[in-house]
């Protein structure tokens, strides 16, 4: 595929806050073993892209621990690969200047733009969970002789994106009359976007180098918004599954759409299109005597005594004997002391919940536990 | 040379035909058998060099070599892919003068001195593919230093009356070795050769070129090298090993040594990482499904899995399902099979790929005298049909 990748691990950071205190949004772990950026990262390989650039601009340091070079996902190349691009601060006064925008973003990444060659962009968030063929995406966007194509998916929306989700307004052929934010003002059906944007490499670096012009700070109005007119933008609706993390509630709610069979097949069942991740070379999951687990997804290097329904186990999870764990979401080397009950709780990494202790939380409102935490 | 040398260098051993695991390895070679769920037989020892801060490996291959070849490939999962050093497969190579099957273990190192030769070692270690063990070979390397040794054979004490199974040392106090009898009928010591030999390199080289001048020879360690190195009375040390190890070379031993793995306290630990975590090339699959009507007990299940039905007492490798109403028990079921629903496995070891068809049995209850089912890869069962205990069944 004549196209490099560009995956944004921070923007949205702050719709999760308990989840991105200490680390990018890309890097929240998801679905028992993965991170968010895993399917980002999956999806382009398994379109073919190779060249990818991963930009950040803080909290970063779980992200780098979990890509590394790359080499889980086949992006430790010499020529290409994967590469990360911190923010580029070299003047004295870059470090005041808020990298928090898409578009700031971009122009820190200019450099590893202009020296590509590929004809093509694939842009695209990491907040999104899915499996998307991009290679789809761009033979449409180069069929429809689009400027640019934004990846959307037709949903219903409510009070909970408002402010968060950009709405976009296309006609049958899927041009663009309008883009907007959501406000809440009218409900119902709409095109929301995914933020997954396909567009000429030269095209982005137009657009990026006339927003340095004109002070531009919004990569949606500014830029998106300013050129409906005279610029050709379409939308490619997205079918399969797509969840968005934008809030603790709905990360709870996408992890258990998960224990869904058709959620299964459509993330992680799609022909040729495997979900990479880091290895972490733990040993098969072991079920001892008075082990009841129903309904639940559960990830290598658990030993479980307890029971266990409706709920997401990371590696390397411990449940000793006579312990309840009911619709939770358990974060890679938990462990549970005895007869501890859990209900609608998140565990960060390296949580301790020692003996007999009863959290209880809501699916509207899960009960969090800090990385490393002992209760 | 420019490079820093490396101080020992190891050669595994991974030849091994299996042929009394049967269906097993009919089209794989004994060293990458499925063990322990998301295991092979040389995760253990490639595992224990890097734990062991052996960095380069030579792996001998001959019987069906593809499956370790692709297996083993640049070393990655085992942090042994390196520019320096790392694993390389050795498999018999043409030479300018002849081309030469491995005619025997010690004819298998000798052909690749040269490869040894670059890394300019101090020391060789022999190792094989056909044992599920964690072993610290630093520590058995600073015990043939500390002794001087000119060859240090790692030994473990077996029961007196299986002794005759195994080459067995007989040792002084000290542990220097002064006879050497390969499966003696009265043993006079019940230390048992591991097949685990380090060597300073000069004199294996010396002994490994007269051995191969020597036409009468059957090129091998036990039967050749280490007698005559003790005739020759060369400084040669037991190495005594506590701790489980097992020859997983036949169908009975393999399903023990899975078994071995099951319960809270079991007699060989994966999950124990503070004496080295076992490092394997894994599967790409999502975590495992455990659906409603599950029940699953003292079992282990590897990533990749949906289980409806019932597991007991069972090993299942990743991408295994086990549908609703079908019940594994006692059994180690491979990479990728699926058991439809209402199907029954009881005390079988079943090969990668296979579909059990609906309502079939395989394999009966354990108990005395009653053998275990073996069904080779990629062996479809059809529903409803009946496999015996004891049966082995391959295309």
């Amino acid at each position: 595929m004549n196209a490099l990748g560009l995956i944004f691990s921070n923007i949205h950071d702050t719709a999760v806050p308990e989840l991105t205190r200490r680390r990018a949004i890309g890097s929240i772990p998801f679905g028992g073993r993965y991170r968010l950026i895993d399917f980002a990262l999956s999806n382009m390989v398994n379109s073919d892209i190779n060249k990818v650039g991963v930009i950040t601009n803080y909290n970063y340091q779980s992200l780098m621990d979990h890509i590394g070079t790359g080499k889980d996902w086949d992006l430790a190349r010499r020529s290409g690969g994967l590469k990360l691009l911190p923010p580029y601060v070299t003047a004295p006064d870059a470090a005041d200047r808020a990298f928090s925008s898409r578009l700031e973003l971009l122009k820190g990444a200019i450099d590893f733009l202009t020296r590509s060659d590929e004809e093509y962009v694939i842009m695209t968030d990491c907040d999104r969970v899915c499996t998307l063929d991009y290679q789809k995406v761009l033979d449409r966007h180069i069929t429809s002789r689009a400027d640019m194509t934004i990846v959307t998916k037709r949903e219903k929306v409510n009070a909970d994106g408002i402010g968060k989700e950009i709405l976009i307004d296309a006609d049958m052929l899927g041009r663009i009359n309008d883009i907007s934010e959501h406000t809440g003002a009218d409900e119902g059906y709409h095109n929301v976007s995914m933020n997954i944007f396909v567009m000429k490499r030269a095209f982005l670096l137009t657009m990026i180098r006339s927003a340095i012009a004109h002070g531009y700070r919004s990569f949606y109005h500014d830029i998106v918004g300013k050129n409906l007119m005279h610029a050709e933008y379409y939308i490619y609706n997205f079918e399969g599954y797509s969840a968005t993390v934008d809030s603790l509630p709905a990360y709870f709610a996408c992890n258990m759409d998960i224990l869904r069979p058709e959620v299964r097949r459509q993330l992680f069942d799609v022909p040729y299109h495997a979900v990479y991740t880091k290895v972490r070379s733990s040993a098969p999951t072991k079920y001892l005597d008075g082990a009841v687990v129903k309904n639940s997804l559960i990830a290598d290097g658990c030993i479980i005594e307890g029971t266990v329904e409706n709920s997401i186990l990371f590696r390397d999870v411990h449940i000793a004997a006579g312990c309840v764990v009911k619709n939770s979401i358990l974060m890679q080397d938990t462990i549970l002391g005895r007869d501890v009950s859990l209900s609608c709780v998140i565990t960060d990494k390296n949580a301790v919940i020692r003996d007999s202790r009863v959290l209880v939380g809501h699916e509207t409102l899960p009960f969090y536990i800090d990385k490393g935490a002992i209760v | 040379m420019n490079q820093k040398r490396k101080e020992c260098v190891a050669m595994l051993l991974a030849g091994g035909q299996g042929s009394r695991l049967y269906a097993l390895t009919k089209s794989t070679a004994k060293p990458a058998v499925t063990f322990g769920g998301k295991y092979r037989i040389i995760d253990f020892p490639l595992s224990n060099c890097i734990n062991s801060g052996i960095d380069t490996v030579g792996v001998l291959t001959q019987y069906q070599p593809l499956m370790p070849n692709e297996y083993v490939g640049n070393g990655l999962p085992w942090d042994l892919d390196r520019t320096y050093g790392g694993v390389k497969i050795l498999p018999p190579y043409q030479g300018n003068k002849k081309a030469d099957w491995y005619k025997g273990t010690a004819n298998a190192i000798y052909q690749n001195m040269a490869f040894i030769e670059q890394y300019d070692p101090e020391y060789v270690l022999i190792l094989s593919g056909d044992h599920i063990y964690r072993m610290d070979y630093e520590a058995m390397l600073r015990f043939h230093k500390k002794k001087n040794a000119d060859c240090t054979i790692a030994v473990l004490e077996v029961p007196m009356e299986e002794a005759s199974r195994f080459g067995i040392l007989t040792t002084e106090a000290d542990g220097k070795i002064y006879k050497f009898t390969e499966k003696p009928k009265t043993p006079d010591s019940n230390k048992a050769s591991m097949g685990i030999y380090i060597f300073n390199k000069r004199k294996l080289f010396e002994y490994l070129n007269s051995d191969e001048a020597d036409e009468t020879s059957d090129n091998d360690f036990g039967k050749n090298i280490i007698p005559a190195m003790l005739e020759s009375g060369e400084r040669m040390f037991a190495y005594p090993f506590e701790g489980y190890w097992k020859d997983v070379g036949t169908i009975g031993s393999l399903w023990e040594a899975n078994m071995d793995l099951l319960g809270a306290k079991p007699a060989f630990s994966l999950n124990d990482e503070s004496r080295g975590r076992i490092y394997s090339r894994s599967s790409v699959s999502a975590p495992q499904y455990v659906g409603d009507g599950a029940v699953i007990s003292n079992s282990i299940i590897t990533e990749g899995c949906e289980i409806y039905g019932t597991v007991v007492n069972s090993v299942l490798s990743h991408g295994v399902t086990v549908e609703a109403g079908a019940v594994v028990r006692d059994s180690v079921i491979m990479a990728n099979t699926t058991i439809a629903a209402g199907a029954v496995v009881t005390y079988s070891i079943l090969d990668e790929n296979i579909t059990v068809g609906q309502g079939a049995h395989i394999g009966a209850e354990k108990a005395d005298g009653v053998g275990i089912a073996v069904i080779g890869n990629g062996h479809n069962i059809e529903p409803g049909q009946t496999i015996a205990a004891g049966e082995m069944i391959s295309d």
